[in-house]
Parts: C-alpha cells; structure tokens; sequence
C-alpha cells in the first residue's frame, strides 16, 4: 500500500502524460507517440489505484476478470470497426462514459464508506453534490449518445422529432434536477438520488432528439464534452486529481469542437441545441422551382475526358462518399490523373461528414497522403486557377447561396469556393437538396456537369474510362 | 485560516480548462477524428473510481450492491480504454506523407 500523497503525485503524472497525448495531435508525425503517452498515463493511473487500496483478496481477481473481458471487447471493436462508422463509434464510447459515470456515483452514493466520503445518509456535503452532479451529467451523456448512435447507425430517423412545449420541458426539468440536488443534500433520501438520475435520463435523449442529421458533428463534439464533465465530476467525488484534470481536458476539448463546428455551419450554439433544423416544409414549392431550369448531365467517359485534359483537380469529398465508401476507388482515380501529371489536391469542409475530421480519416485509410489533404481555408483561394472541382458526395457546403442569398437558410456559412472552377464534376444520384433542404445552385451553372450514379460506381467508371 | 482542500482541486480544475483549451486549439483539424477517440479514451480513467467502488475494505463480500456496479462499470470503462486508444492508434498508423518520405 503507497500513502495517499504519492497515489497523488503518480495521478497528477498521469494528467500530464494526458495532456502531452493531446499535445501529441498538433501534427500527424508527433501524434502516435501522444497516444502512447495516453497509454502510458493510464495504466499509471490504474496500477497507483490498484496499489492505493491495497487490497489483494479475492475481489481483486474478479476485477482483473472484468478488466480483460471489457479489453477484449474494446480490442475487438477497434480491430473490426470500418473507419466510415467513426461517428457511431465514437458516441457509443461516449454512452459507456457516461453510464460508468453513473455507476461510479451510485456506488458512492450507496457505500460512501470505500470512497472515504462519510457514513450512509450521512455523506459530507460536499461530495453528495459533487457526486449528484457527475451522476446527472454521466446520465445526459449516457441516454444523448444512445440516441446519437441510433440516429448515426439509422436505426433511428436522423430527421429532428420535435414537439410543442419541448424546450419548456427541457427547462422544467433541469431546474427539477437543481431543486432536488439542492432537497438531497437536506435529506440525503435516496429515493431523491433515484429521481435526479431517472430525469437526467430522460433529459440526455430529450435533448438530442430533435436535432437532425446534419447537426450531427455539432452533437458528438457536445457529448464528447459532457463525457468529460461527468468525469471531473466523479473526479471531485473521489478527489482525484487525474480524473478532475482530464475531466478538464477533454471537456474543453469537446466545446472547442463544438465551436469549430458551429462556425463552420455559421449556427449558433443555442440554434442547434434548440435543433429543428432541416424539418421546414416551405422547401418542397421552392425545389419544383428550380427543377424547371436546366441541368446539364454527364457519363464517365465525359468526366474522364474533362480530367484528362485538366492540368490541375480539386476533389471536394463529403458524408456520400462515406455513405457509398468510395474512398478507395478515388484514390484509384487519383493516381491515375497523377501518372498524367495532374496535380491533384483535395478539399476538406470542417462539416464534411458526421463528425470533426471524418473525411481525414477516411482519406488516411484510402491511403492518402496527409499533405495533399486541405482544409477550407487553406485551399479555397485555389479553386479558381483549378481546371476540374470533383464534388463527390458534398452537397450544402459547396452550395453558393451561401454567399449570395441572405434569405437562405445557409446564408454566411463558409462554403468551398467550388463554381470558380473552370468545370465542376458533381456526382449526386439525384437531384435532391441536401441535409439543410435546400437547393444548390451550384447544379444548374453552365460549367457544372452533373454524373447522377452512386458515388463509388461512378468513380470505378470514371477509372475505367481514364486508361 | 486553512484553506479547504477543494480549493486546491478547484484551481486544478481550472486551471486544466485552460490548458486544454490551448492545447487543443492547436490540434490539426486533420486530426479531429482521433481527437474525440483519444479523448474518449482518456476519460475512462474513471475506472479509478470503478475499481475502488469493486475493492472496498477486506471484510465485505465480493458482489455487494455497490461492488457489483463497480465491476460493471470497470467493463464499460475497459472497452473504452481499450477500445479508445486502439481505434486511435489504428487511425493514426494511416496518416501517411507522401510515397518517397515513407520509410
């Protein structure tokens, strides 16, 4: 058994080892040494608790048992998950956080004892809002992230479920959830502690039920911080510095994503945490509209005789080139137009996809090189010296109303300055709006070529016809 | 007078805030994907209070109320962990410069 003040110098080791992880990400060559740093900091962590408690009985192999029956599951999840379910991943770790969370500050709540936080209903006041807290939070961010991950696997409709009195509802029972923190730390009932955790269930899936699809990446980052909070808020509980700092971390981790994102859709946060967003009706007369003007609609062999003769080509991917996983075949397609020496350089909108850096990720595993992967703002001034913009599988973020209709509902949104291109390729299978339900203009302009087909079957047509 | 102890763990807290914050601004947004993993994978330190729910004082049995939810939660902790840094590592082994910088 080692005193509590060196557990707590090896827990404040740890923190830091979790901040050099993150530090670790500035650039994609330091990054895989952060993540051993990350590795490294938490089995300090879990080997200091281990030998803090210095209990060594038969529970101890029971939870070694747990520990490797959970490693194995989480190894076995991490080895088979295609890199196109990121998303859901993700919000599905982000539940089990949640509901650990949870579990921890019930099993404080109920032996308070082994946490050295007092006797039954007889718990320092402190630690009994400490622990409602990381409880509730925990609760949201379980019950959220089912929802997110129902709605990013398409169990669920990713259209927003919204109902009146909504956010009047949402008030009423967050501020039940502060009265009755505020009436357990009087009684110290547990029936009380039941009902803030039974409501922060409830508040976590009526929180992201209305917001829809295209919001998703907004919501994940959300979720990744309440994870966060929750885990400084059992920190608290057990006064440990480790788990406060890394509460710390990764909750603003998550609100700066939060952030990016939101400026990114040029959304207020408040906006789409109210959600509702792409449920307006008024779109449909505005879409027969435009359906009248003309479009001019293309087949591989036009585009492969477009990029041929191109000397420079934008690839402008988005959520469709996920959704019909047609990284690989692009990145055959590539290396085809640069054995003719076309430069190819491809354009990333930090929306792009259902989460922070989807399209990254995807592009990685497509095995393209990092430093041909551009962010908007670095490449959009490119767009107009580029013969050929391929858009596969974006839609609203190169749509140009954006910049020229103050009436639309994307007004001011930062979008890829796609239609300066000599020609622009957008593979769509229909001529459907987008996640936002609005028309792109960018389809009727005289140097748009529409190629209507899956993203990935076009694209193999597309290698076909460039030899 | 003494200051209390949570004081202290306060100013840890914040003090934490604001190094994630710059830290994390200077993540590449490349790497925003294995951001949220990494970071997923690092708040399941909160095995820690898992483990110490499952171990308590000798003299209890070995699944009480409160162990029992300890040991789950160590379960969803340890996929997490496992499964968090994984996945991370799985995604950054596929960042890549170009061909001829490769080793």
């Amino acid at each position: 058994m080692i005193s509590a003040n060196l557990s707590a110098i090896f827990y404040l080791v740890s923190g830091i080892l979790f901040i050099l992880a993150l530090r670790g990400l500035s650039s994609p060559d330091t990054s895989r040494q952060g993540n051993y740093f990350g590795i490294a900091g938490m089995i300090i962590a879990v080997v200091v608790t281990f030998l803090s408690i210095g209990n060594f009985s038969t529970s101890l192999i029971f939870v070694v048992i747990f520990l490797v029956i959970g490693g194995l599951i989480g190894a076995f999840i991490a080895f088979k998950i295609p890199m196109t379910a990121m998303p859901e991943l993700v919000a599905g770790f982000h539940s089990l956080v949640g509901l650990a969370a949870v579990f921890v500050a019930i099993a404080a709540f109920l032996n308070p004892e082994a946490f050295n936080l007092g006797t039954v209903s007889n718990i320092k006041l402190a630690s009994l809002i400490e622990m409602s807290i990381g409880a509730a939070v925990g609760a949201i961010t379980f019950s959220g992230s089912i929802i997110a991950f129902l709605k990013l696997r398409g169990i669920m409709s990713g259209s927003p479920i919204t109902f009146n009195g909504q956010h009047y509802l949402n008030l009423l029972l967050g501020l039940a959830i502060f009265f009755l923190i505020f009436y357990l730390c009087k009684t110290q009932s547990s029936g009380i502690f039941w009902t803030v955790v039974l409501i922060s269930f409830l508040v976590g899936v009526l929180l992201i039920i209305p917001i829809g699809g295209a919001d998703m990446p907004v919501v994940i980052s959300m979720l990744n911080s309440y994870s966060g909070w929750a885990a400084a808020g059992i920190g608290f509980t057990l006064e440990n510095t480790a788990l406060i700092i890394t509460g710390a971390l990764v909750g603003s981790s998550g609100a700066i994503l939060s952030y990016i994102m939101c400026k990114a859709m040029n959304r207020s946060f408040v906006s789409v945490i109210l959600g509702g967003f792409g449920a307006d009706n008024s779109v449909d007369d505005k879409k027969n509209k435009k359906d009248q003007k003309p479009v001019k609609s293309g087949n591989a062999e036009d585009a492969a005789f477009l990029m041929k003769n191109a000397s420079s080509v934008i690839i402008v991917p988005g959520y469709g080139m996920a959704v019909a996983q047609a990284q690989h075949a692009l990145r055959e397609m590539v290396d085809k137009l640069k054995k003719n020496d076309i430069k190819v350089t491809y354009a990333i909108h930090p929306v792009a996809g259902r989460m922070p850096g989807h399209m990254n990720v995807l592009l990685a595993e497509a095995n393209v090189p990092y430093d041909e992967v551009f962010e908007l703002e670095d490449i959009n001034n490119d767009f107009a010296n580029s013969d050929v913009a391929f858009v596969i599988g974006a839609n609203d973020v190169t749509n140009p109303v954006a910049k020229t209709d103050p009436q639309s509902p994307i007004f001011g949104m930062p979008v890829l300055d796609v239609e300066k291109c000599k020609s622009v390729l957008f593979v769509k299978r229909s001529l459907s709006p987008g996640y936002a339900g609005i028309d792109n203009e960018l389809f009727y302009k005289d140097n748009t070529l529409m190629l209507f087909a899956d993203a990935k079957k076009m694209t193999e047509d597309i290698v076909k016809n460039l030899d | 007078m003494e200051i209390d102890p949570f004081i202290f763990r306060l100013s840890i807290f914040i003090l934490s805030i604001f190094i994630g914050y710059y830290v994390v601004w200077s993540v590449t947004p490349s790497l925003h994907t294995p951001l949220m993993s990494v970071t997923n994978a690092i708040s399941s330190v909160i095995i820690v209070g898992a483990i110490i729910a499952a171990l308590p004082g000798s003299s209890e049995s070995v699944f009480s109320i409160s162990s029992t939810l300890g040991f789950i939660a160590i379960i969803l902790a340890a996929i997490n962990i496992f499964g968090g840094f994984l996945v991370t590592q799985r995604m950054l082994q596929m960042y890549k410069k170009k061909k001829d910088k490769k080793k």
